[in-house]
């Protein structure tokens, strides 16, 4: 499997450390209950198909990627820069 | 059987002979010949002997497919089992033994176990030896895995070297034959960067005789041809001998090249095999197909081979299987061999063919050939035993059976062809379901799941033109996707030849007569048996394959499992589609683990991390322990020391003068940024915000869920930098979680986090005269407490060199820390130890570190071990209630804050005896021990109190502090009566620290 890490470039899944489900929001210390925070640590979906993942450059750019990947297929249809360099264009030279 | 070298043709060669043996025997045989046809060359018939019943057993086919001829070849380290004897190239001194025999291949005695074969039928051993307990079975399985099985391998190392590479292309061409060849001659011709992988050592597959003609020549000479004029093209890398095993995602596939499997040992600085890991954004599977039997009574005698087989032996090694040979087909392509067998001058004595209509090519080979053609006939029965003598010709009556009137024609070889199973495995790996073809009577590839495309017979295409025009067309295709664009290569011509894709669908010959008759040879597994598993409800592809094992072992079923699909098809009334096939996993053929494991192994499995002051260890007598990746010194032994005595005498030291030990492992994660009090503020229990500038703090980290995550002190360094430190164990955890919090939870921190863990060099000082050592070696550095506090942090210079010195204790005593950068952290630890001198200054390793600490109370790795508490280990009281740290959400939950949760204490054996980490802790005495109180985490010798200690977790935590209780160890034996003491056993007010 490869990931196509928006500073690096596509790379091996070997590079990467999975980080779990990106869908779940860490919730506001402030003012989350204890289920919502019950519900975030410990609860997952495990969805049959399109899934969206955390995964971190680990041996690379140590950015965190939000992936989008197809559990079934192992199709990977995009990964974006999560954090403060969200968004952020880079013009890294291997990039395509 | 009467194999034999004919006298001309084949494209050995014929100047150069070579010497090999078998099960000790001297033989000779050509370079060119693989080691089945040398063997067949030699009259060798008998190779094996079978699996379950010892049945004797003969060469099958003439490649991978083969389920019969596995030798074990080389000795000693080099011992390798389970050779497939059909793709063994022959060289000088080669040495095979047979498998699976005893005293020897002829007169094996474990074949009485066939003389049993009724009881032996599939599902026996789970039925007869699982009950009555699972205890029997372990006794029985030792027994039976003797008797059955393949053969041996070697428990010693290998000495041979692996290599892997990594490699990108275009367009990625399995297989050399017509269509494989064509594909990648027009993909590179088209200016894609190719690679062309084939299993065999000689380009040309199903071309690799000297029989068929392309392009105006032998296909065998096309094919070189083809495949030079590829090698010398700068974009195309040809790999012979390399068999691509597995299809993964992404269109990743993994291939071993066998680089020096053809010579008698691996030349020096040559490795055995390479690994490829191939990227490719195109695949044209072009594998070919292998031909399957028609089973009957018998069809395990040696001398019974596939048709395609007994072809290849004629035309690419010039060995007849034998002198007279009878073919039995039910598809026009099997003439073929006919016309190879006939044009070698072997007799051809008869051609026995279910079909009354057999194409007008194919029946003209038969009559040119001069053998009897017995349409609607079949063949009911092999005789035999070690070699076939006779077979039994039967018409097959209105019914499809074979009851009738028989007829014995005695010959030495059946050349068996039952039509073609295109080599779906990579297709099957990374496609859909395989899709059953009714007029091949085959499963073709499904559709693709990734950018791949099969060609040829892979794609249920036999005829050499069609392959060679669809080859070539998938490469350019290919070559198009991948925006190379280039001229049409031309199509070579091919002479025609009687084709066989309209087979006569015979699976089995049905026929009263008796005798075994086998779908799959590798694994023993007869009709019956496919049989036996229908009645007994195991009627799916799948349970079918686990019941009877049809399909396992190293051939993975490719000449038995639409064999044996089909029989359940039949079985079950329902067609072959519903059956379906079992999915095809990796690998394609067997795959030596030293080939995936490559150079990782031994002291290369995974990297070693040293510090900088590594060498000094070494050389001053440390025994050097891992600490996860790195290496650090456990103690420096003296002559004639013990461990135990060389810790215990560096941890007295430490607390009578000074010591010093190596802590550059420890994580150091450079903070910097305005927000970088509010992040440590978040991540620790306690509060961070009025830290002043040059001052140090403990702290301590949880996770989400309010279990314990990490220790360590993290110093303020500026305004708006720190210096955090982390355990050595958790140092790329810790810099992960602080990564992943401030992108996905608070990406407004303006804070920066940075590994520097390899910069700096780490060096703790310890003991009442850590300060007068360092006042010596460090220049011009005001150490009085007044000037620099205990917690204080501050820039010096050691020899002129830039470091940083901390004042924190880990051992309780006056101690310090020194911060070099990581090149000159050998000379500053060399600097220090010679201020030290005059004042008996020891290095000391992790032993006396762990036991100065455990004297301490203070907690560590075993102690926060993923299922503790702050509260647990005393720390409760230092975690703010006020801010929202990591794990303030969860650690108030009911089973975090139950009152019976195992709280630190301290342990004291009362007999002297030692307490062993891991002891439970019980009330009861060693008979009635009583139910467990809690666990003892780390234990030691206290230099300090001269008795043995340890940290325990134990219900009640400090309110049985005076109990008397027992530290108990069933498992390894022990049962210590201990006191319960307050965790911190040495100097509890701190005065020697802060002295």
């Amino acid at each position: 499997m490869r990931i196509p890490c928006p500073y690096c470039g596509p790379r091996d899944a070997a590079e990467f450390a999975y980080g779990g489900d990106a869908s779940s929001a860490r919730p506001d210390p402030e003012t989350a209950d204890p289920d919502a925070w019950y519900s975030h640590v410990y609860l997952r979906r495990n969805p049959m198909g399109a899934h969206v993942e955390y995964w971190h450059h680990a041996q690379g750019c140590r950015l965190w990627l939000k992936v989008r990947r197809d559990t079934v297929s192992h199709r990977i249809d995009g990964a974006e820069i999560v954090g403060p360099w969200a968004g952020v264009p880079i013009g890294g030279p291997d990039t395509a | 059987m009467s194999g034999h070298r004919l006298p001309r043709g084949g494209v050995i060669d014929r100047d150069r002979e070579i010497g090999f043996t078998f099960d000790g025997r001297r033989y000779r045989g050509y370079a060119g010949d693989s080691l089945a046809a040398a063997l067949l060359a030699n009259g060798v018939g008998l190779v094996g002997r079978s699996l379950k019943y010892h049945r004797p057993r003969g060469v099958v086919a003439a490649g991978a497919e083969e389920p019969n001829a596995l030798v074990t070849l080389g000795d000693g380290a080099r011992t390798e089992p389970n050779c497939n004897a059909a793709m063994v190239e022959l060289f000088d001194g080669l040495a095979a033994r047979s498998q699976n025999r005893w005293p020897s291949l002829a007169v094996d005695l474990m074949a009485a176990a066939g003389l049993a074969g009724p009881l032996l039928a599939a599902g026996f051993y789970y039925k007869t030896f699982m009950a009555p307990t699972r205890k029997a079975w372990m006794v029985y399985e030792r027994v039976i895995r003797r008797a059955a099985g393949l053969g041996a391998g070697t428990l010693l190392p290998d000495r041979d070297r692996y290599e892997a590479m990594n490699a990108f292309c275009d367009v990625l061409v399995v297989g050399a034959g017509p269509s494989g060849l064509m594909a990648a001659l027009a993909a590179a011709r088209a200016g894609a960067r190719v690679i062309l992988a084939d299993e065999h050592a000689v380009p040309g597959g199903a071309l690799a005789g000297a029989g068929v003609q392309v392009g105006g020549t032998t296909g065998h000479d096309w094919a070189g041809a083809t495949a030079a004029a590829l090698a010398a093209t700068p974009t195309a890398t040809v790999l012979p001998r390399t068999t691509v095993y597995g299809y993964y995602d992404d269109n990743t596939l993994g291939a071993v090249e066998r680089v020096t499997d053809h010579l008698p040992v691996p030349p020096d600085g040559a490795p055995r095999q390479r690994h490829w890991t191939i990227r490719a954004r195109r695949v044209v599977l072009a594998t070919g197909a292998v031909e399957r039997p028609i089973v009957f009574a018998g069809n395990d005698t040696p001398g019974v081979m596939l048709a395609d087989a007994a072809r290849t032996y004629a035309e690419r090694y010039a060995v007849a299987a034998g002198r007279r040979i009878a073919v039995f087909a039910n598809n026009d392509g099997a003439y073929r061999t006919v016309g190879a067998l006939a044009a070698a001058g072997v007799t051809v004595v008869a051609v026995v063919d279910p079909r009354t209509a057999i194409g007008a090519a194919a029946a003209a080979i038969a009559r040119a050939a001069g053998a009897e053609l017995l349409a609607g006939h079949v063949v009911a029965r092999a005789r035999g035993g070690r070699a076939l003598a006779t077979i039994e010709v039967a018409p097959l009556d209105a019914a499809s059976r074979a009851d009738g009137a028989v007829r014995r024609l005695a010959i030495d070889a059946l050349a068996v062809g039952g039509g073609w199973t295109p080599t779906i495995h990579l297709a099957s790996q990374a496609g859909g379901k395989p899709v059953w073809d009714e007029a091949l009577a085959a499963f073709l590839p499904g559709a693709p799941r990734q950018p791949w495309r099969a060609v040829g017979a892979c794609a249920g295409a036999l005829d050499t033109a069609a392959c060679l025009a669809a080859g070539a067309e998938a490469g350019s295709e290919a070559a198009r996707a991948c925006g190379r664009d280039g001229a049409d290569v031309p199509i070579p011509p091919a002479r025609p030849e009687p084709v066989g894709d309209r087979p006569h669908a015979l699976w089995h010959v049905p026929s009263g007569r008796r005798g075994k008759a086998f779908v799959d040879l590798q694994n023993d597994v007869t009709v019956e048996d496919v049989r036996l598993a229908h009645r007994e409800g195991f009627r799916s592809a799948e349970h079918l394959k686990r019941y009877t094992t049809l399909g396992m072992a190293t051939d993975q079923g490719k000449t038995s499992n639409v064999v044996g699909l089909a029989l359940m098809a039949a079985a079950r009334q329902v067609s072959i589609a519903e059956v379906g096939t079992t999915r095809y996993r990796p690998p394609y053929t067997p795959v030596v683990l030293g080939a995936l494991a490559g150079s990782a192994r031994g002291a290369a499995f995974r990297p070693t991390r040293r510090t900088p002051m590594h060498d000094w260890h070494v050389a001053h007598g440390a025994d050097m322990g891992a600490a996860g990746l790195w290496l650090r010194p456990l103690v420096y032994r003296r002559p004639g020391e013990t461990v135990e005595d060389g810790y215990i005498r560096e941890a007295r030291q430490v607390r009578a003068s000074v010591g010093m030990v190596d802590v550059s492992t420890l994580g150091k994660i450079d903070v910097q940024g305005p927000d970088a009090a509010e992040l440590l503020n978040r991540v620790y229990i306690n509060a961070w915000l009025k830290l002043p500038v040059g001052k140090a703090r403990y702290g301590v980290m949880l996770r989400e869920d309010g279990i314990v995550f990490d220790d360590g002190t993290t110093w303020r360094l500026g305004e708006t930098r720190y210096l955090m430190t982390t355990t050595t164990a958790n140092a790329a955890a810790v810099l992960a979680h602080l990564e992943f919090l401030l992108a996905t939870a608070w990406p407004d921190l303006r804070v920066a986090v940075t590994s520097i863990t390899e910069q700096w060099a780490g060096m703790a000082v310890a003991g009442p005269n850590s300060r007068a050592v360092l006042a010596a070696a460090l220049d011009d550095f005001d150490m009085a407490d007044a000037a620099f506090g205990f917690m204080a942090v501050r820039d010096g210079h050691l020899d002129g060199v830039p470091v940083l010195v901390t004042r924190l204790s880990f051992s309780g005593e006056l101690a310090y820390e020194v911060y070099a950068p990581a090149h000159h952290g050998d000379a500053a630890w060399r600097r220090i130890m010679a201020a030290g001198r005059d004042f008996g200054i020891v290095p000391y390793g992790t032993e006396a570190m762990g036991a100065l600490r455990i004297e301490k109370g203070h907690a560590s790795g075993p102690e926060i071990d993923g299922r503790t508490t702050a509260d647990d280990l005393g720390f409760g009281a230092m975690a703010s209630r006020t801010k929202a740290h990591v794990g303030r959400a969860m650690m108030d939950r009911d089973g975090l804050v139950d009152p019976r949760r195992g709280k630190l204490v301290g342990v004291v054996s009362l007999d002297g005896g030692p307490i062993r980490s891991g002891s439970h802790v019980v009330a009861g005495t060693g008979r009635s021990p009583g139910r467990s109180l809690g666990h003892v985490s780390s234990a030691t010798f206290s230099p300090a109190l001269d008795r043995h200690i340890a940290l325990a977790l134990v219900e009640g935590g400090r309110e049985r502090i005076g109990d008397r209780l027992y530290a108990t160890d069933p498992l390894r034996g022990g049962h210590v009566p201990v006191e319960i003491a307050a965790p911190c056993f040495f100097d509890p007010d701190g005065t020697r620290m802060h002295g």
